[in-house]
């Protein structure tokens, strides 16, 4: 911990301000989220003749700046949960594959082959379109859509470990699934893991944005930042810039971090295990 | 140019005062330069061969690879002088460096099978750097690489070329490369223990091709090994190396016969304490009868009808070259490899011949201690979870209680205190190989199988680690089944031993009896093969032997 390159800390720095942003949304909007307060797109700050609004106003005149916070706060809520749900079936999958094998992992594995060879946006797309897109049902679909990628590398670092003598030495001591999968392997594995993770989630933000932009994501009267860039792209024609602010948001938070994600991959990639890691 | 007088004043290879330093990254602290070789000198004479001798970490390695002014990952020569044919090579630059490596000094490393291209032809490999250099036409190194092919006793000398790296076996690959380094005409060549990973039987083989080699191509040669054995049958001189400093220097006959320093009385002297064997008590703790084994999709049986016996207390040495069946017979024992005919009776209980059905007991009572200890404990469990968990899941001992055990078990192993809350990473190979000892005995066994527990360590803490083994087994009554290929540590350790060739047993009985001739061949191959500190040793065996090695 004691060395932090400067691009990981401008990396820790930022994300840590766009949470910061999503968890305090509420206080820190100055208006409502859908409080129309002024003109359509009045001109933002950094405009010829700036008005009262930070970041100027959206197509119907809501505050950009407030919508801009709690299109944060949903924005970054979807990724993590999705993320979450993808790393918990997509990492406990392709242990229990790898240590179990046989037909099991076979079986696994075959489906999630069938669910990669389809083009993730497009069966996201399909799936949401038949279903009522509720929040839920939006972290379900993505996380489960991304589990498999996870599966993927679960699986892939798990093997590896599982032929190791201490692995069996443990199946030799009499060991359930259970502690071989949590105790043994996990702890070892979670290094490329946690990189994987802050790869996975740059990818469900922007996946989620995809989604709002082509009108499947998250559904008005809440808004994200994908949603955001769609309501504003008109607007673009006549100079107005209001779509790219959400749109360089989603950039800026992809960067920072995959800078963080870097780093952790940098760090444990030199390591043979022991402490640190 | 150098003139003929030149060369006949100075050695071929001269380094004066060498000294290597590395960086280091230690666990959790900044990264620090080491000093591995503080001021070593050594000089080849043309057509002489040096052994450098010492034990890991020595720095054997890093002075060979010096001749070619090489450092291995984060090693650099940062004092001295190096000087081939009588030119510094440290001052020639990168383009000197060119022209020096593969031409003037080749290298044959201790790992052939890592070491060579697998999507090569052998004979593209083993003429290339003759090639890269213009030293000759295509034709002309193929001539001589086939010639080198003959020189080294390898079947097929014509066609062997045209194989692939694992077409042939890891005694004929390590004499191809040999041959690699022989190709371009070198005046100087470093074998980095070419006959190490190998066995006892082909060993000898490969070790006689590479003295007969050295001696008709009239090449210098730098020998670097752990074993002082082996290298006093091909060395004129020998240098003892320790911590990267020079212990002793002399000709091979004043090292092996009148060693001067006390380092290496030790190595000299070291595997000269012979075990007294134990009276039988008539009850077997396990009996393996008829066990027929083969692994699933190979339609041959890798153990055949093998039946053995180990008494409590007593240790069983399963002996034989790679490939024998000695590690699969282990599997079969612990379940891992379920045999398809034959059982085994353990403690008056019958096992279940695959791990799913056997209890708790069964496995308590079983246990197992690996070749690698670094494999064999996981990396990010300290010590005392290493060492405890056996306690929490066979007694379910907890907390103060477990940890007063696990300190029990260190002192017994000779560690004593602070080791509890280290991580594997940071013990060294022996005190690893000790935690590894600690884990099985905490199970209080009836029975632990060793599977070449020393073969990865060296020789003097190899000696501490079997010392600690037969202290324990008075102590706890446990009885070993010991898989090993050196025949030096089965005289060291056993109570009675089997011999295992092609997955048969083909001599069984307690050791003064398997120990005692008449021998059947393959005893006596096995036998004979144990290098010996006796010069002219080697050429007694090739001329005595009745079969040849089977790994050939």
């Amino acid at each position: 911990m004691s060395r932090i390159p400067v691009s990981a800390l401008i990396g820790l720095v930022m994300t840590g301000a766009f949470f910061f942003t999503a968890i305090f949304a509420q206080w820190l909007a100055p208006y409502g989220l859908n409080e129309a307060v002024g003109d359509v797109w009045e001109n933002p700050f950094w405009s010829s003749e700036p008005s009262q609004y930070l970041l100027g106003t959206d197509n119907i005149g809501r505050d950009l700046l407030s919508r801009m916070i709690y299109g944060c706060q949903i924005t970054i809520l979807l990724a993590t949960a999705s993320s979450a749900v993808a790393f918990l079936t997509g990492s406990i999958l392709g242990f229990t594959a790898a240590v179990v094998g046989g037909w099991v992992d076979q079986a696994l594995s075959r489906l999630v082959d069938l669910f990669m060879s389809l083009p993730s946006l497009i069966l996201a797309l399909v799936i949401l379109s038949v279903l009522n897109v509720t929040l839920p049902v939006l972290i379900l679909v993505m996380g489960l859509l991304d589990s498999t990628r996870v599966y993927r590398l679960a699986r892939a670092v798990a093997v590896d470990i599982v032929v190791m003598d201490y692995v069996e030495a443990a199946r030799l001591r009499g060991e359930r699934t259970g502690w071989i999968i949590f105790r043994e392997i996990l702890p070892n594995a979670l290094s490329p893991l946690v990189a994987e993770l802050g790869l996975r989630f740059i990818f469900a933000v922007l996946f989620i944005s995809t989604l709002s932009f082509l009108g499947l994501g998250v559904q008005p009267p809440l808004a994200d930042w994908g949603g955001m860039v769609k309501e504003n792209k008109d607007g673009l024609v006549y100079g107005i810039s209001a779509a790219l602010v959400p749109a360089i948001a989603i950039a800026v938070l992809a960067i920072s971090v995959n800078l963080v994600a870097d780093w952790i991959l940098n760090r444990t990639t030199s390591l043979k295990g022991g402490r640190n890691g | 140019m150098i003139s003929m007088r030149d060369m006949a004043d100075k050695p071929l290879l001269d380094i004066r005062d060498l000294q290597i330093e590395a960086t280091v990254y230690p666990p959790g602290e900044k990264p620090k330069t080491m000093t591995l070789v503080h001021g070593v000198s050594l000089t080849v004479e043309k057509g002489k061969v040096l052994g450098l001798i010492g034990e890991s970490g020595a720095g054997k390695s890093t002075i060979g690879l010096s001749s070619m002014a090489y450092g291995r990952g984060g090693v650099q020569i940062s004092g001295g002088e190096i000087f081939v044919n009588g030119r510094d090579i440290m001052k020639g630059g990168a383009q000197g460096l060119r022209a020096l490596r593969g031409k003037e000094v080749t290298y044959v490393s201790q790992s052939a099978a890592a070491s060579f291209n697998p999507a090569k032809r052998l004979m593209e490999q083993v003429i290339e750097a003759s090639l890269v250099h213009g030293l000759m036409s295509k034709a002309e190194a193929e001539a001589r690489a086939v010639g080198l092919f003959r020189k080294l006793g390898l079947p097929n000398p014509e066609t062997i070329g045209d194989r692939y790296p694992h077409q042939v076996s890891g005694g004929q690959l390590q004499r191809a490369m040999t041959a690699m380094a022989l190709c371009p005409k070198p005046d100087l060549v470093v074998f980095d223990e070419p006959t190490t990973a190998l066995d006892v039987t082909t060993q000898i083989d490969v070790l006689m091709a590479i003295k007969e080699a050295i001696r008709d191509t009239g090449v210098a040669a730098l020998y670097i090994t752990h074993d002082l054995a082996v290298v006093a049958q091909v060395s004129d001189q020998i240098m003892v190396l320790r911590n990267g400093k020079m212990v002793e220097w002399g000709t091979t006959d004043q090292i092996i016969n009148t060693p001067r320093e006390e380092y290496t009385r030790a190595l000299v002297s070291v595997r000269s304490h012979e075990h007294a064997e134990k009276p039988s008590s008539g009850d077997p703790v396990l009996k393996v009868e008829n066990v027929t084994a083969r692994y699933r999709s190979v339609p041959i049986d890798v153990l055949k009808n093998v039946s053995v016996e180990i008494e409590p207390g007593h240790t069983l040495a399963v002996v034989g070259e790679s490939g024998s069946g000695k590690s699969t017979l282990a599997r079969a024992i612990t379940g891992l490899l379920p045999p398809m005919r034959g059982q085994m009776i353990f403690n008056g209980r019958t096992l279940s011949n695959d791990l799913a059905g056997r209890t708790k007991e069964d496995l308590r009572e079983l246990q197992m201690i690996y070749q690698m200890a670094d494999v064999a404990m996981n990396p990010r469990q300290t010590v005392a979870t290493i060492i405890g968990r056996p306690l929490e899941f066979y007694f379910g001992l907890k907390g103060a209680e477990r940890d007063r055990r696990v300190q029990e078990l260190l002192d017994q192993i000779e560690m004593g205190k602070g080791f509890a809350d280290r991580y594997p990473a940071e013990l060294s190979g022996g005190q690893k190989q000790r935690v590894c000892i600690a884990r099985s005995l905490a199970a209080k066994p009836k029975l632990i199988i060793c599977d070449e527990v020393t073969s990865a360590l060296d020789p003097l803490v190899a000696e501490g680690i079997l010392k600690l083994l037969l202290d324990l087994q008075k102590l706890e009554k446990v009885a070993y089944l010991f898989i090993t290929h050196d025949l030096a540590t089965v005289r060291a350790i056993a109570d009675s031993i089997a011999v295992m060739y092609k997955g048969q047993v083909v001599r069984y009985g307690t050791k003064s009896d398997v120990l005692a001739p008449p021998f059947d061949d393959y005893t006596d191959l096995l036998l004979s093969s144990v290098p010996e500190l006796r010069l002219g040793w080697l050429e007694e065996v090739i001329a005595h032997r009745k079969m040849e090695s089977a790994g050939n």
